[in-house]
């Protein structure tokens, strides 16, 4: 697969400056599995830097809208584009390499290898021996795993797998981070954290961040994509959902309900 | 305590150290302490132990069960055979035996990795090959079945076939002692080239694979490609135990391609120990002894005692021999304690 010869010309729809072209763009993506609509025709688009939530309730097709995106699974319809390439019929481990990097839902780990090892394979596929164990050790001090680099992973707290799962996917340094639900399982002070942790990412990284957890949200958020049944109900900013009547009925109004 | 980025306050350097002597010091002094009949036999168990080590190196590092790894030693057999039958002299056919095998190994793993079959269709479909490799070599006792001057001579197999030589010199045959050191070496060779491959990144990588294909691939890991690349290795080496193994009794028949060898390549490394590589050579040895000993007293069934043995193993020592061994001694002796390399830890039987 070439990326000269994938090269889009989708440039005349969104602005034809090279620093216009959305860092990930979806046209029509959809995804059926038998008669259900997981992801159901979604236009999705984000620029560059950008740090984008996406919200919606249980079984809104988010995680699914990921794996689609990373060809975990192979969309019934669509296309996707990163940094103006189609990348729709590429394998998911060519898009890891072209940059886009995912912590999934649920923890995927190596559960059997230690801390060390984890990170340290996820960083050898980018560097040399020398320049990998330097690496290893910066995002273990990053993610304050130092303390456990010798634990084997399937030992540790929910908590902490989630940080080492960050912590392969942050030693590709990637363009675009996928992160589904990355607070799930933590305690308070884990999660203020891990929201100062992803400010920081942001500062070099664009960002997509599916989170349940409004508090959270509220801290991070720029601007919000709403899913309802495989659909984007509406895209704004936190604190207009908020005020938005639809929204509460489909979303925050069930969450403060539950 | 680090000598030359060895460390040595592990289990496991110890433990390599200590077979790596074990292994060289068998290298010089087996001629000298067996006789003929002895040496014939455990160069044969040498060569069975290449086999165990391609088992545990595709299954216990690379997550691939195999359940026709026999094939690829029946292969490796054959293509000698034949090959120096055809040729008269050892050097190409030893080369082809290991070649082979291998391609066979690349051609199979294509189909299933490349087809995105799941873990247990290999387990089905090797098996269904080696059966396959069975009936068709048994079938082929007709003058028809010859390839070039060798015929393949069905059940009864192809006898009398001509020992490995000194390289260039077809009529220079090896000596049985002579045999018996290069399958010594050939094991040694396989033991520490596989021991650096799992230290290397490729063998990492391979057991991360073992571990989570998804989160493999999800870094940028093409698993397809190095669970075929694993698996190539892996039938090469049973390829190259093949050879070994014929030139124990220069002859070979369609039994290597039976459902009970076939099994008990899985049983030594289940016993022994998935996730290490001493483990599958020493459950090997112990399951070949015990079988020639049962089948000297000729009072029972070999694999009615076989059975029982795995059905004890699974319930009492269900991580095998080794692992569970070094479980004990990192608690009775814990100075010696393994670096949290996660592939000391014993693995689930039924995976
Ligand atoms: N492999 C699958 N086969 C069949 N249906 C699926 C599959 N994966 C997801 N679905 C369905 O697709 C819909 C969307 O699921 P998805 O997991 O994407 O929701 P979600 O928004 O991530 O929900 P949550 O907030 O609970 O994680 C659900 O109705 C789910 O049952
Ligand atoms: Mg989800």
């Amino acid at each position: 697969m070439t990326d000269a010869a994938t090269e889009t010309t989708s440039g005349t729809a969104t602005g034809q400056t090279a620093g216009a072209v959305p860092i990930l763009e979806t046209h029509g993506l959809t995804m059926r599995f038998g008669g259900v609509v997981a992801v159901d025709d979604v236009d999705f688009s984000m620029a560059e830097g950008e740090l984008r939530c996406l919200i919606g309730p249980n079984g809104a097709g988010k995680s699914t809208f990921f794996k689609c995106l990373t060809h975990q699974y192979k969309a019934s319809a669509g296309r996707v584009r990163f940094r103006g390439t189609d990348i729709t019929g590429s394998h998911t481990y060519q898009i890891a390499r072209r940059g886009i990097g995912i912590k999934t839902q649920v923890p995927s780990v190596f559960d059997g290898l230690s801390v060390h090892e984890n990170i340290w394979v996820a960083a050898r596929r980018h560097h040399g021996r020398r320049e990998a164990n330097r690496i290893v050790d910066e995002i273990l001090e990053r993610l304050r795993l130092e303390g456990h680099a010798r634990r084997v992973v399937g030992q540790l707290a929910h908590g902490e797998r989630q940080r080492v799962e960050l912590g392969t996917v942050l030693t590709g340094e990637p363009e675009l981070i996928l992160l589904d639900e990355p607070t799930a399982g933590m305690t308070h002070e884990e999660v203020n954290q891990t929201t100062d942790l992803i400010r920081e990412i942001n500062r070099t990284t664009s960002l997509i961040v599916v989170e349940h957890d409004m508090q959270f949200i509220k801290a991070i958020a720029e601007r919000v994509t709403v899913f309802h049944q495989g659909a984007i109900l509406i895209e704004d900013t936190m604190a207009n959902l908020e005020k938005n009547q639809q929204v509460r009925d489909i979303y925050l109004g069930k969450q403060h309900a539950a | 305590m680090t000598v030359l980025g060895v460390n040595l306050r592990n289990w496991e350097t110890w433990g390599t150290i200590l077979v790596g002597i074990a292994m060289v010091v068998l290298l010089f002094a087996g001629p000298h302490i067996f006789d003929l009949f002895l040496l014939f036999k455990v160069t044969l168990f040498v060569a069975m132990a290449i086999l165990a080590l391609s088992m545990g190196f595709i299954w216990g590092y690379g997550g691939i069960l195999c359940f026709g790894q026999s094939a690829f030693y029946g292969l490796g057999a054959y293509t000698y055979a034949i090959a120096v039958g055809n040729i008269g002299e050892s050097t190409a056919p030893f080369l082809l035996a290991i070649v082979v095998p291998g391609a066979f190994a690349a051609l199979l793993g294509y189909f299933v990795f490349y087809g995105r079959l799941s873990d247990v269709y290999l387990a089905v479909v090797t098996l269904a090959v080696t059966l396959i490799l069975y009936n068709f070599m048994r079938s082929t006792a007709g003058e028809e079945y010859v390839i070039g001057a060798q015929r393949l001579m069905g059940f009864n197999g192809i006898s009398s076939i001509q020992p490995i030589n000194w390289p260039g010199d077809g009529s220079a045959w090896l000596l049985p002692d002579e045999i018996f050191h290069l399958a010594m070496f050939c094991l040694i060779a396989c033991y520490f080239g596989l021991k650096l491959l799992n230290r290397s990144h490729f063998g990492r990588v391979a057991v991360a694979i073992r571990e989570n294909e998804l989160r493999a691939e999800l870094l940028g890991y093409d698993v397809r490609l190095h669970k075929l690349q694993t698996f190539t290795i892996g039938g090469a080496m049973a390829g190259l135990a093949g050879c070994l193994g014929v030139n124990f009794n220069s002859f070979v028949n369609p039994d290597v391609f039976a459902l009970n060898f076939a099994a008990e390549i899985i049983m030594w490394t289940l016993i022994g120990g998935l996730g290490t590589l001493v483990g599958p050579m020493i459950g090997c040895i112990g399951l070949l002894m015990l079988k020639f000993e049962i089948g000297q007293q000729q009072i029972t069934n070999t694999y009615l005692i076989f059975g029982g043995i795995i059905m004890l193993f699974v319930l009492l020592v269900p991580a095998g021999l080794l692992p569970t061994a070094r479980q004990l001694g990192e608690r009775y002796l814990p100075m010696l304690r393994a670096d949290g390399a996660g592939d000391g830890r014993g693995r689930e039987a039924a995976q």
